[in-house]
């Protein structure tokens, strides 16, 4: 059992025809010999119409449950009732266990045909479409319940888990800092660059302070920082209340009468709705910093009259308006992640697929909102 | 002799950082009998099952397995190695992403090159072998109950009829009649495939009903080995109290 397969001899047959059909079976009838043979059995070389009176495996060096179960699953298919010939009581034993566990409905294995035609596709469409919209649906009860969450935590704050609330402030948002500073600058530059080559055309290059305040201040700064926290932080959130999920953490939570709308999203949200504005404060300064660093070295506006001259021309507004954002931003990427979390099944591969929806869908609603703020903006007149 | 001996473990020694599990350790396990290894929580018995198996590095010692030496094998000759051997974990580690049936056809796809059909119609049969209905086969492990993934757990480990089984903890978390039924289905397939059995347990109605010969661990090393009741003379008070409280009592009567 122990050697190789390919030192083994491999398992034949041969049917002999006559008054009463026989079949010889000899060599090793083991798992990783039996390829071959399985084929040329299934080829059907013989057929028997009376049944078959004997099998002899008196040649049979070696069998194991894989071999016993091809050899009985010919003796099924052949029919009859056929004397066993030679058969130790090892293998005896075997073919008869391959008989018990046999079963009828498998002789042929069943052919499952899977759709994939047109009036299939339509079907599947159809579906996806009514899913998105009771994910939008599920979506919003999140909300609610979330809601009602805060709402017992303002009534009684000795519910609202501090810890957790900070811990979460500490690893979603100041550890954030680094990387949302770092893209910012880099962002900022590549605006003022932007800025600078068409503006240059005019003899306008000092519009570049407009340009980079405008543009970052108002929309730039709050996206990025929400781009980047989907992908950091919601990604985080959903993985980790999905493994709690799947270790049944949350189940235990539940039956000690902690409330994990309490317990694990509350804290969430709230920190998000804290941090996200002010990494967003920090993303807009590094941003104006690295278009004032391009003005500066390379198109020569002095940081002094680049900053005058962002304070004269760039209202406050504009920074209020991206500001505002930002809460909705946290809140948005904080219930998505959680709510993917919380919908994590059993299985891996249900935490992986819930961890894309979540960046994906918190990329979308980032986008979505923007508009929204763009679009109600703009009717203001602001 | 050596041909014989299925297991043999020589010196060892296992630590993790500064905590030694295993020192000194030896052990033989024959081939054809049922070992089974008990010990306290904690006393490394997985540990050992883990070494035996190339999974953890030991610091020291040798192991061999059919006469090879399981630490210094090269990656082909670990391939041919591990085709000898099916090992149920304890909480099963069945592949979430796929259905038992699929779970059953992994080592197949891997170590064999028979045709789909027939990996298919034996993997069925793999999984009524352990106990299951043919239809658990299409269902994913998140739905099955705990029993289900062991016995589902134990087909794949019986997935290329190997020589040599390890089961850690076979029978913990069930009810004691889907336990007795396992007992009797490793017993069973013990005798009918002429197998090896390297049990880790708790469970002492377990040894009582399959193992041949009991290893004890504890203090780092094998306190003793012997059968059961060979194992009631000992004096060791762990082994004392082992066998002679309310439940290895109970055991050992109904086993009688």
């Amino acid at each position: 059992m122990s050697k190789p397969s390919d030192l083994l001899t491999a398992p034949t047959f041969d049917y002999v025809d006559g008054a009463a059909p026989r079949l010889v079976l000899r060599g090793n009838w083991v798992v990783s010999a039996l390829a071959d043979v399985d084929r040329e059995l299934r080829e059907k070389p013989f057929s028997v119409e009376a049944g078959l009176a004997e099998v002899d495996v008196a040649e049979v060096e070696g069998l194991d449950t894989a071999g016993a179960y091809l050899i009985d699953r010919t003796l099924r298919e052949l029919g009859g009732e056929p004397a066993l010939k030679g058969a130790t009581s090892e293998v005896q034993s075997l073919l008869a266990q391959a008989r018990t566990l046999a079963t009828q409905e498998e002789t042929a294995p069943p052919i499952i045909e899977e759709g994939h035609g047109f009036v299939d596709l339509l079907e599947r469409t159809g579906r996806n479409a009514e899913h998105m919209w009771q994910e939008a649906l599920e979506s919003l009860s999140f909300l609610g319940a979330t809601l009602v969450a805060l709402s017992t935590i303002v009534w009684r704050p000795a519910k609202m888990r501090w810890t957790a609330l900070v811990a979460v402030m500490e690893e979603a948002g100041l550890d954030a800092v680094p990387i949302i500073a770092f893209l910012s600058f880099f962002v900022g530059m590549v605006v003022a660059f932007i800025g600078a080559t068409t503006l240059a055309q005019f003899g306008a290059t000092i519009f570049v302070v407009e340009l980079v305040g405008f543009g970052v201040l108002r929309e730039l700064g709050g996206v990025l920082v929400a781009i980047i926290i989907a992908g950091r932080t919601n990604s985080a959130f959903t993985a980790q209340i999905g493994a709690m999920k799947m270790r049944q953490e949350i189940d235990a939570m539940q039956t000690l009468g902690l409330n994990p709308m309490q317990v694990i999203v509350a804290p969430r949200v709230l920190a998000m709705m804290v941090m996200v504005p002010v990494l967003t404060f920090i993303g807009m300064l590094t941003a104006i910093a690295g278009g004032m660093s391009v003005g500066w070295l390379i198109l020569d506006i002095n940081p002094t009259v680049f900053f005058n001259r962002l304070q004269e021309n760039v209202p406050i507004d504009q920074f209020w308006i991206g500001m505002s954002k930002a809460p909705v931003f946290g809140l948005a990427i904080a219930l998505i992640g959680c709510r993917q979390g919380l919908e994590v099944g059993g299985s891996v591969q249900s935490l992986g697929h819930h961890t894309t929806k979540s960046v994906v869908q918190a990329l979308f609603a980032i986008i979505v909102i923007d508009a929204c703020f763009a679009l109600f903006y703009q009717e203001m007149g602001i | 002799m050596s041909a014989d001996v299925a297991i043999k473990v020589r010196g060892l020694k296992t630590a993790y950082g500064t905590h030694v599990v295993h020192e000194n350790l030896d052990l033989d396990v024959q081939r054809g009998e049922v070992m089974g290894v008990i010990g306290p929580s904690g006393c490394g018995k997985s540990v050992l099952l883990r070494a035996i198996t190339g999974l953890k590095e030991p610091s020291a010692g040798e192991v061999h397995v059919f006469g090879q030496d399981v630490i210094h094998l090269q990656s082909e000759d670990i391939t041919a190695l591990q085709r000898l051997w099916g090992i149920m974990f304890q909480d099963g580690a069945l592949f979430s992403n796929l259905t038992v049936r699929e779970n059953v056809m992994v080592p197949m796809k891997e170590h064999t090159n028979l045709a789909l059909p027939l990996m298919k119609q034996l993997a069925d049969q793999k999984i009524r072998m352990s106990g299951l209905e043919t239809w658990a086969g299409r269902k994913y492990p998140s739905d099955l109950s705990g029993g289900m993934r062991k016995r589902a757990a134990l087909a794949r480990a019986l997935a290329l009829d190997p020589p040599l089984l390890f089961l850690d903890e076979p029978t913990a978390g069930l009810d004691p009649i889907t336990a007795v039924g396992f007992d009797q289905l490793i017993r069973d397939l013990q005798k009918s495939l002429g197998l090896t059995v390297f049990l880790v347990t708790h469970d002492v109605d377990t040894l009582a009903v399959t193992c041949d010969r009991i290893a004890v661990l504890g203090e780092k090393k094998v306190l003793a080995i012997g059968t059961m009741d060979e194992l009631r003379r000992e004096p060791h008070p762990w082994i004392q109290d082992y066998f002679g409280g309310p439940r290895g009592r109970g055991a050992i009567m109904g086993a009688g």
